[in-house]
């Protein structure tokens, strides 16, 4: 041990109280700052665990068309020469993919391009013994579907294999199926166009999203080109990545290679997105007062030391203990109490999420859980210390340097300021 | 050297190690020091033409006023005087706890005037062992580890080596059944002597006491002269005293009374 740091951890004991509070403080701040970010980021996560889930990373949709194309002339020294300039200045959207097919085997050449799905989506009418509501058309072909949504997953009720083998087979949401009073087995029929089919519920999904569980009801592709009459094309394609991170990359690259509309799911869900990440910062600013109330506790505890011990700091400077000595016992003293409320703020936080994680909360709505949802991040943990030791050392700054101006033969003389 | 009263000095009283001229003028640090005479290896300090003003504007007091002063090995000298006529000041700017604004100071030969904080403060850990009215012992630490807080930032011990030396220099001041005691449970004669073995502990050339009995009763004070006085003539150490006490200052080897910052 450092002659400096032993005479830090001594000089600690002189004011116990004090430290304590800023000891606590620190503990309050580190543990809140990891617990509020746990909580968060962990709605954040699972929402977008279930956006993935449900709507893909990446949506196609809609060709590009330029509208209108400029040509400009430039004559050179007077004579004929002219050169041509086009320049894209408008943009036209043809609704849906018109070779899906051929789309898809594109999207596939895409290194990152996990899977596709063609969706073909019409609005009709559901009508049941109970209800009748307007409601959407989802026509899948099921496995390409599996591989870009969590639909297998998603199945609370009945059984996928029902819905593969069976033409006339649907899948509602549970939410639809509560208000339409529909169960696993029973028949509803569906009017559009002019026409009404019958189906049978294969099986009941929720994704806990209130906006996908009300309308949307899957079909099998087949069934649903039938029932919409669009023997071809398809509304949009559905693509999973390996990469969610970089599905604005990729968006970006296959609507400029494919000349398709694509939306990264960053891009479709950026209003929540920003809900939550406003969210985060909030409590992270609303719960770092903690960790400024500890350095302003530990700028007052060092204060009230380097008065206290000013005899002291003149005799180990008569001793020959530097001006930068004395900087760092009183930097020490701030470090040893940051070091220990840290860790002690790190298992607070630790203990706290774990605890929350397993509080029974329903949520739904926005996503389905049961508990409440918290997300383990190392980098929460750093984040809160960051801040801890930015605020506690910069606040201990002050008093180090006060101390380490004192002047002995002052001190001793008993004239120090 | 006006005003000193020397009793059994081996060595010349004026000017022994003292470069030419230094006792009448400032000199630069840059300036090369004169060839030293054999008898200057006996000089652990001197000072030429001290001034120090204190205060500020209305209150500036001129406290030294062209000091010069030498302290050599194995000798005690007592610096005495009326309170404000400048012992302490000169005290500390001997131990290099204060600037002068004019005037030289060596320590072991070593011009120290002009030198910079960090070389000023090597100097005092290497060289320079105070003794003060009040002791300064650092109550949460024991007697031992206030003896070896100066050889730990010194660095030249292993930690056994200074434990050992602590453990001797405390047996020697009397207080070897009491090294591990706070200061706060030891008595006022008891932390005066563990400040004493504190001042020893890096073995130093100088040993400066700003009234180390003052705070003492007679027979406290006695021990604690008696201690300083034999164990620095022992190691062959410079000790210089201020005090106000005149049987102290009569039991010293020179006596260098002072009024209005200078000695008389």
């Amino acid at each position: 041990m450092s002659p400096n740091l032993r005479i830090a951890t001594r000089f600690l004991t002189a004011r116990k109280r004090a430290m304590l509070m800023s000891l606590s403080c620190i503990v309050l701040g580190v543990g809140l700052f990891v617990v509020t970010q746990a909580t968060t980021s962990g709605v954040e996560q699972f929402f977008i665990r279930t956006i993935l889930g449900t709507n893909g990373a990446i949506r196609i949709e809609d060709k590009i068309q330029d509208t209108i194309r400029s040509m400009a002339a430039s004559g050179r020294e007077g004579g004929s020469n002219f050169r041509i300039a086009m320049r894209s200045e408008g943009k036209k959207y043809i609704e849906g993919i018109e070779e899906p097919k051929l789309v898809a085997d594109a999207l596939r050449r895409f290194s990152n391009v996990a899977g596709v799905s063609e969706v073909l989506r019409g609005s009709v009418v559901i009508r049941s013994p109970a209800k009748t509501d307007a409601v959407q058309v989802f026509g899948i072909i099921l496995d390409n579907h599996l591989r870009v949504s969590d639909l297998e997953h998603q199945i609370v009720q009945g059984s996928l294999d029902d819905f593969r083998h069976s033409p006339s087979g649907a899948l509602l949401g549970r939410e639809m199926a509560d208000r339409l009073q529909l169960d696993v087995g029973d028949s509803f029929v569906l009017d559009t166009l002019g026409e009404s089919r019958r189906y049978r519920v294969s099986a009941l999904y929720e994704t806990g999203v209130s906006d996908i569980d009300r309308v949307r009801v899957y079909l099998n592709m087949g069934e649903a080109r039938s029932l919409l009459k669009r023997p071809t094309g398809a509304s949009f394609l559905q693509v999973n990545i390996f990469n969610k991170d970089r599905a604005p990359q990729d968006a970006a690259q296959i609507e400029a290679t494919l000349q398709y509309s694509a939306a990264s799911w960053q891009e479709r869900e950026k209003v929540w997105l920003e809900v939550f990440r406003a969210l985060r910062y909030s409590t992270a600013i609303t719960v770092s007062v903690f960790t400024l109330i500890a350095g302003l506790a530990m700028f007052n505890t060092l204060a009230m030391i380097v008065m206290e011990k000013t005899k002291e700091i003149a005799i180990l400077r008569s001793m020959g203990y530097t001006r930068q000595d004395i900087s760092r016992i009183f930097l020490w003293q701030a470090a040893v109490v940051l070091m220990i409320g840290t860790v002690a703020g790190w298992i607070v936080g630790a203990a706290v999420t774990y605890g929350i994680s397993n509080i029974p909360i329903r949520i739904r709505g926005i996503f389905t859980a049961d508990t409440s949802i918290v997300n383990w991040s190392i980098w929460h943990y750093v984040a809160a210390t960051t801040i801890s030791i930015l605020m506690v050392m910069a606040a201990s700054l002050i008093p180090a340097r006060r101390a380490a101006r004192l002047e002995p033969g002052d001190v001793i003389r008993g004239t120090a300021q | 050297m006006p005003g000193v009263e020397r009793k059994s000095s081996g060595l010349p009283a004026s000017d022994a190690g003292l470069p030419p001229g230094a006792s009448s003028s400032p000199r630069s640090s840059a300036e090369p020091r004169a060839p030293v005479a054999p008898e200057a290896n006996q000089v652990a300090l001197r000072c030429a033409n001290i001034h120090r003003f204190l205060g500020t504007g209305e209150s500036r007091v001129h406290v030294l006023r062209g000091v010069s002063f030498e302290a050599r090995r194995g000798q005690v000298e007592a610096v005495v005087g009326p309170s404000g006529c400048g012992k302490s000041t000169l005290l500390y700017l001997l131990g290099l706890l204060d600037r002068q604004e004019e005037g030289d100071i060596w320590i072991n030969g070593r011009l120290m005037s002009n030198s910079s904080d960090a070389e000023r403060t090597a100097a005092r850990g290497a060289n320079i062992g105070f003794v003060f009215q009040f002791h300064f012992l650092m109550q949460e630490f024991t007697s031992l580890e206030n003896v070896m807080m100066p050889m730990r930032k010194l660095g030249r011990l292993a930690e056994a080596e200074m434990h050992d030396r602590a453990t001797q220099l405390l047996t020697a001041v009397g207080l070897g059944d009491k090294t591990h005691r706070l200061g706060t449970q030891l008595s006022g004669g008891e932390q005066q002597r563990v400040a004493i073995a504190r001042a020893l502990a890096n073995a130093p050339a100088i040993i400066l006491a700003d009234e180390p009995t003052g705070n003492l009763d007679q027979r406290n004070s006695g021990i604690v002269f008696d201690l300083l006085t034999h164990l620095a003539k022992e190691n062959g150490q410079a000790v210089i005293l201020v005090t106000h006490n005149p049987e102290i200052a009569n039991r010293c080897d020179a006596v260098r009374p002072m009024r209005d910052g200078l000695f008389v």
